[in-house]
C-alpha cells in the first residue's frame, strides 16, 4: 500500500529533522516536506492524497480513522497548527509549513488531560470514533478552557455507539483537571 | 493431562516452554486430540488463562468485541473464579479457534460470535469453570509443596494461603500446577457473596489503547505487499455490469488492475459477494479511490427496477386491507368471535422503514490466499461464518485458515454477514498471490447493506365493559428478514419481523398473530435487537393509544395485563417473567415521576419490552418547540439479571437509548427505481451530540438471576416511549418512523 515499496510498519523518520519546514521542495526530488507529531517526513507520492491516507497507508499511523470521506463524521479529526481539521478532505500538499498532530502525538510525557479523562469516564464503546472526538475536544479546550454545555455540544463528530453523555463528562473532567 | 468437564469440550492444562501454566478448552474427545505443547506459546494466546512465573496473569478474550464490552466482561468471569486481582490481569484477544474433531468442526474457545446478546449467558458457567479449574490446580500445587491437605487451603488475590498464614503466589506454583492432573469433577464455584470482580464497575480493558490510537481495528491491519481494493458496486438491486471503460482508471498512478466481479444470481442463496461490481486494485487506498472515480460503467438494471418505497407501502397496505389469511404466527382462543362481540374496539397501523447499520468503521477485510492456506484479519461478528465462506470459495480446509480478531468499529448486526470477506477472497484469488485489503467507503456501506426489514404492523384490539383487553390481533406485512439464506430457506418467513410469544401473547385470551410477506429485492439482515426494535414500537404505541382512549393509566394498564409475577412460555421455555417486566416498568415510572402532572407543553411517555432474556423500560420527558423536539429527561430501567459489569451495562443502556433516539427520529433507507437512495451521513443523519440528551438516567435492577446480555436490551422500548411522550406533549400520534418528518407533517 505504501507509495514506495518496503515501508516498514513503523513511521518512516527522516534522518535529519528540519528545524523549519522549507518553503518548497526541490523540483528534482519532487518531495513534499511535512511535519507530523513534531517529526519531519517527505512525501513523494500524489500531492492530492488526503492526509488521512498518508497517515494510514504511508506512515501507518492508524489512530486517525476513516468514517465518511467527506469531512462530515469527524472520525479522521487531527490538529493542524492546533486547530481541528478533517484529514479525509485535506490534501497533503496543503500542509507544507504546518504542524500536524494526530492522536498518536497528543500525549507528552503524560497522557493529555482529555485522554486521561476519557479513560476515567470509561467513554469508549467500540472506540472507533474516539480519537477524532478527543482531537475535536482538544481544539475546543485550547480556545475555550472552560466550555459550557452548549459549547461542548458544538462538537459535531458522530458516535454511532451513543457515548455522547460520557464524552460530555470527560470534557468537563479534563477542563476541571487543567484548572487545578 | 485432560479431564472431561462438559460433554462438548475438554479442559487442557499444560506448561509453556518457559514454564507458565496454561488452561484452556478443546473440542471433541480427549484421547483423539493431539498433545497441546509449547506451540501454544506463539504470539497469540492459545488458551484462556496463562499464569507467568512472575505472577502475571494473562486472560484470553474469546468473543468478538464490537463495542458491547465483552472483551472486558468475559475475562472478568475467569478472573473472578481464578481469584486474582483484576489490576494484575492483562487481557489478550484470542484468534478464531477452529478445530477439527471426530464430531465435526468445533471451536476450542466456544462461542466467539456476537449476536443475540448471547455472550454473557453462554459464558456464565463455562468461563467461570475455566477460572475455577485453574484455581483448584494452584491450590493442589500448594498442598503438594507444603504436604498438607488441599481442603484446608484458601486463595485470595493471586495467593494460596494456608491456615497457619503461609502464602505462595500463583507464579511460584505454576510449574507444580502444570504437572498435575486437572480435577476429576468441575470444581465448586464461588457463592455470589464472595464475588470481588463480578458486579464491580470495571473499565474497558482497551481504554488506554483507544485514547492513544494504538487499539487495532480490522481496518488498521496491514500486510507487506498487500494491494488495496475498492469496488464500484452496481447501484441497481441485482443488476449487473453492462459496459465498462476502464482506460482512464488504469492511467491513475498506483492502479494495478481493474476487473469485473459478478454478483449473485437473482433468488439464489447468497454465498459470496452481495452485488456485481467493478474492482479497482491499487498500491494504496487513495490510488484505488481515485481510480474508481475514473471508471465509466454502464449498468444493466436488475429485475427490481420498479421497486420503490411507495410501492412497498402500497403493497403492504393492500395485503393488510384484503383481510386474507396470512402466515399463521400464533393463535390463542377465538379472536374473531371475541372481537365481534366486544363493545370497544381499536385499530391502528404502524410503519417501519428499512434501516442501515452504518457502523462507524465501514466493512472491509484483509486476506491473504495462498496455495494451501489463508489468512483473514477483519472486524467481524461471525468468524465461524467467515471461515466457512473462505473454505467454500477457495477449497482450503478450515483448519488451514487463520483468522485474527480485532476490535470492530461497531457491529449492530452488519458483521453477522461476511459478504465483505467473500469479496476480498474473490479479489485475492485474482491478485496473483498478493494479500488484498478491501476498503468500503460510506457510500458503499449505505448502498449495499443487509437492511433491517421494511414493514407495516396492523393492530386491532377489543375491550370488554370493564375496559379489559379481551382480543388482540397483530398482523404484520413486511419484507421478510430471511434473504437468500443457504440451508435455512425452510424457516418460517416471519422469523425476524414478528415474534410469536412477545407481549401481550399469553396475557390476552383471544390472540391472533399473522404475517404477510412483501416481495422485495432489498437485501435484509439482522439489526440490533432485530425483531424487538421492529415491532415493540407498534405494540407499545398501541397499548398507549388504548389507555388514552379508554381513560386508563398507561402504566397501570400494562401492569394489569402483566398480572401476577409468573413465567410465560417464550420460544418453548418458561422464560418470560412478567414480574420482572412489571418491575422495570414501575421503576422507570417512579424515576420519571409518572404521577406528577407536566405543564408548559412537556409530556412524558413510557414503554417496556423483553429482549433476549433482559427486561427494559424507557420513559422520556419531551416538548416540541417550533420544529424542534426537546428531550428533557431520558430514563432507562433495566433488569439483566445479576449485573456482571455495571459500568458496561450502563454504557450499553446509554448507548442503546441514544441509538434508539437517533434511529427513531431521523433514520430511514428508501428505495426508488430499484436503487437505494441514501449515500452518506448527510442523508442518513445519525444524532449529533447537541441533539442527544445530556444524560441518560440508567437504573440497573439488583438481581441474583442468571445474567443476560446487555447489547440489544436497551433499544426496543425507546421509539414507542418517545412516540408516547410526543403524544403527551402535543396530542399528535406518530405512527410512522422515522418520527421527525412524520411529526412535522402532522403538526
Amino acid at each position: 500500500m505504501p507509495d514506495k515499496p518496503a515501508v516498514s510498519a513503523k513511521p518512516v523518520r527522516h534522518a535529519k529533522p528540519i528545524p523549519n519546514p522549507p518553503v518548497a521542495a526541490s523540483a528534482s526530488e519532487k518531495t513534499l516536506p511535512l511535519r507530523i507529531n513534531g517529526k519531519a517526513f517527505f512525501h513523494n507520492g500524489d500531492p492530492d492524497m488526503p492526509l488521512l491516507w498518508y497517515l494510514r497507508d504511508v506512515l501507518r499511523l492508524t489512530g486517525t480513522k476513516f468514517g465518511c470521506g467527506i469531512g462530515y463524521c469527524g472520525a479522521c479529526t487531527v490538529l493542524v497548527d492546533g486547530k481541528a481539521q478533517r484529514a479525509c478532505v485535506t490534501p497533503v500538499r496543503a500542509l507544507s509549513g504546518h504542524e500536524v498532530t494526530t492522536i498518536e502525538g497528543l500525549a507528552g510525557a503524560e497522557l493529555h488531560p482529555l485522554q486521561q479523562a476519557w479513560i476515567d469516564e470509561d467513554v469508549a464503546q467500540c472506540g472507533y470514533c474516539q480519537a477524532g472526538q478527543i482531537m475535536a475536544a482538544a481544539d475546543l479546550l485550547r480556545t475555550n478552557p472552560h466550555p459550557s454545555d452548549d459549547d461542548i455540544g458544538k462538537i459535531a463528530n458522530l458516535c454511532r455507539c451513543g457515548t455522547y453523555p460520557r464524552i460530555r463528562k470527560a470534557i468537563r473532567r479534563a477542563a476541571e483537571a487543567t484548572k487545578k | 493431562m485432560k479431564t472431561n468437564l462438559s460433554r462438548r469440550r475438554f479442559l487442557i492444562v499444560s506448561a509453556t516452554a518457559s514454564g507458565a501454566l496454561l488452561v484452556g478448552w478443546r473440542g471433541g474427545r480427549a484421547q483423539d486430540l493431539p498433545y497441546l505443547g509449547a506451540r501454544e506459546e506463539a504470539q497469540a494466546l492459545g488458551a484462556f488463562i496463562r499464569i507467568e512465573k512472575d505472577g502475571d496473569v494473562i486472560i484470553g478474550a474469546r468473543a468478538t468485541e464490537i463495542g458491547q464490552g465483552v472483551k472486558t466482561s468475559l475475562p472478568m468471569l475467569i478472573a473472578e473464579e481464578l481469584d486474582v486481582d483484576w489490576n494484575r490481569v492483562r487481557v489478550e484477544q484470542l484468534p478464531y479457534g477452529y478445530v477439527d474433531t471426530d464430531k465435526g468442526p468445533s471451536n476450542k474457545y466456544g462461542d466467539q460470535g456476537a449476536g443475540g446478546s448471547d455472550n454473557i449467558p453462554s459464558a456464565w458457567m463455562e468461563l467461570r469453570r475455566a477460572g475455577a479449574t485453574a484455581r483448584a490446580l494452584l491450590v493442589q500445587a500448594a498442598a503438594k509443596k507444603w504436604d498438607v491437605a488441599a481442603g484446608g487451603l484458601r486463595t485470595a488475590s493471586g495467593f494460596v494461603i494456608a491456615p497457619d498464614g503461609r502464602r505462595l503466589g500463583y507464579g511460584e506454583l505454576v510449574e507444580t500446577a502444570a504437572a498435575l492432573d486437572p480435577p476429576k469433577e468441575p470444581p465448586a464455584l464461588k457463592n455470589p457473596d464472595q464475588f470481588r470482580i463480578i458486579g464491580k464497575p470495571t473499565k474497558t480493558v482497551d481504554a488506554a489503547d483507544i485514547v492513544t490510537g494504538r487499539a487495532q481495528f480490522g481496518i488498521d491491519a496491514y500486510l507487506a505487499e498487500a494491494l488495496v481494493a475498492v469496488i464500484q458496486r452496481c447501484p441497481h438491486l441485482d443488476g449487473s455490469v453492462d459496459k465498462l471503460d476502464d482506460a482512464e482508471a488504469r492511467k491513475v498512478p498506483g492502479v494495478t488492475d481493474v476487473f469485473v466481479m459478478p454478483g449473485p444470481k437473482p433468488d439464489e442463496p447468497f454465498d459470496g459477494a452481495l452485488a456485481a461490481g467493478v474492482v479497482v486494485l491499487a498500491e494504496n487506498t487513495w490510488a484505488a479511490l481515485k481510480g474508481r472515480e475514473k471508471l465509466k460503467v454502464e449498468w444493466k438494471p436488475g429485475p427490481w427496477s420498479a421497486e420503490s418505497s411507495a410501492a412497498l407501502a402500497a403493497k403492504a397496505n393492500e395485503l393488510l386491507d384484503k383481510n386474507a389469511d396470512g402466515i399463521r404466527v400464533r393463535t390463542d382462543g377465538d379472536f374473531a368471535k371475541a372481537y365481534k362481540g366486544a363493545p370497544t374496539k381499536f385499530e391502528a397501523r404502524y410503519e417501519m422503514p428499512f434501516l442501515a447499520h452504518a457502523t462507524m468503521e465501514p466493512p472491509g477485510a484483509l486476506v491473504h490466499i495462498e496455495k494451501d492456506k489463508a489468512l483473514l484479519i477483519a472486524s467481524m461478528q461471525q468468524p465461524g461464518g467467515a471461515s466457512q465462506m473462505i473454505s467454500t470459495l477457495t477449497g482450503i480446509p478450515r483448519n488451514a485458515i487463520e483468522i485474527r480478531l480485532t476490535r470492530a468499529g461497531g457491529g449492530f448486526g452488519r458483521r453477522l454477514q461476511n459478504d465483505f470477506v467473500a469479496e476480498a477472497v474473490l479479489i485475492a484469488k485474482a491478485a496473483n498471490g498478493k494479500p488484498v485489503k478491501l476498503i468500503w467507503t460510506r457510500d458503499d456501506d449505505l448502498q449495499h447493506d443487509f437492511y433491517r426489514p421494511y414493514g407495516i404492523h396492523a393492530l386491532s384490539a377489543a375491550l370488554d365493559r370493564k375496559k379489559k383487553i379481551v382480543a388482540w390481533s397483530h398482523r404484520c406485512a413486511a419484507t421478510p428478514r430471511p434473504y437468500r439464506d443457504r440451508g435455512k430457506l425452510g424457516r418460517p418467513l416471519y422469523i425476524g419481523t414478528i415474534e410469536p410469544d412477545d407481549f401481550p401473547a399469553g396475557l390476552v385470551a383471544n390472540l391472533d398473530k399473522s404475517f404477510f410477506p412483501v416481495t422485495s429485492g432489498m437485501p435484509r439482515g439482522w439489526w440490533r435487537g432485530p425483531i424487538h426494535t421492529f415491532h415493540a414500537f407498534a405494540v407499545q404505541s398501541f397499548i398507549d393509544e388504548i389507555a388514552i382512549a379508554t381513560k386508563q393509566d398507561a402504566v397501570q394498564l400494562r401492569l394489569d395485563l402483566l398480572g401476577s409475577p409468573r413465567k410465560l412460555t417464550y420460544e418453548g421455555e418458561a422464560r418470560f417473567d412478567t414480574g420482572r417486566l412489571a418491575g422495570v416498568l414501575q421503576l422507570a415510572a417512579d424515576k420519571i415521576g409518572w404521577k406528577e402532572k407536566r405543564s408548559d407543553g412537556h409530556g412524558i411517555g413510557i414503554a417496556c419490552h423483553f429482549t433476549f432474556g433482559g427486561y427494559c423500560a424507557h420513559a422520556f420527558e419531551v416538548s416540541v418547540e417550533g420544529k424542534d423536539l426537546r428531550i428533557h429527561r431520558a430514563v432507562c430501567a433495566v433488569d439483566v439479571g445479576r449485573p456482571v459489569n455495571p459500568l458496561g451495562i450502563e454504557a450499553q443502556m446509554m448507548g442503546g437509548t441514544i441509538d434508539g433516539i437517533s434511529t427513531a427520529l431521523n433514520l430511514a433507507i428508501t428505495v426508488k427505481d430499484g436503487q437505494v437512495q441514501q449515500h452518506n451521513f448527510p442523508d442518513y443523519p445519525l444524532l449529533r451530540m447537541a441533539q442527544a440528551p445530556q444524560n441518560v438516567e440508567v437504573h440497573i435492577v439488583e438481581s441474583g438471576e442468571e445474567p443476560s446480555g446487555a447489547g440489544e436490551i436497551g433499544i426496543p422500548s425507546v421509539a414507542p416511549a418517545l412516540a408516547n411522550a410526543i403524544y403527551a406533549a402535543t396530542t399528535v400520534r406518530v405512527r410512522k418512523l422515522p418520527m421527525m418528518p412524520e411529526l412535522l407533517r402532522l403538526l
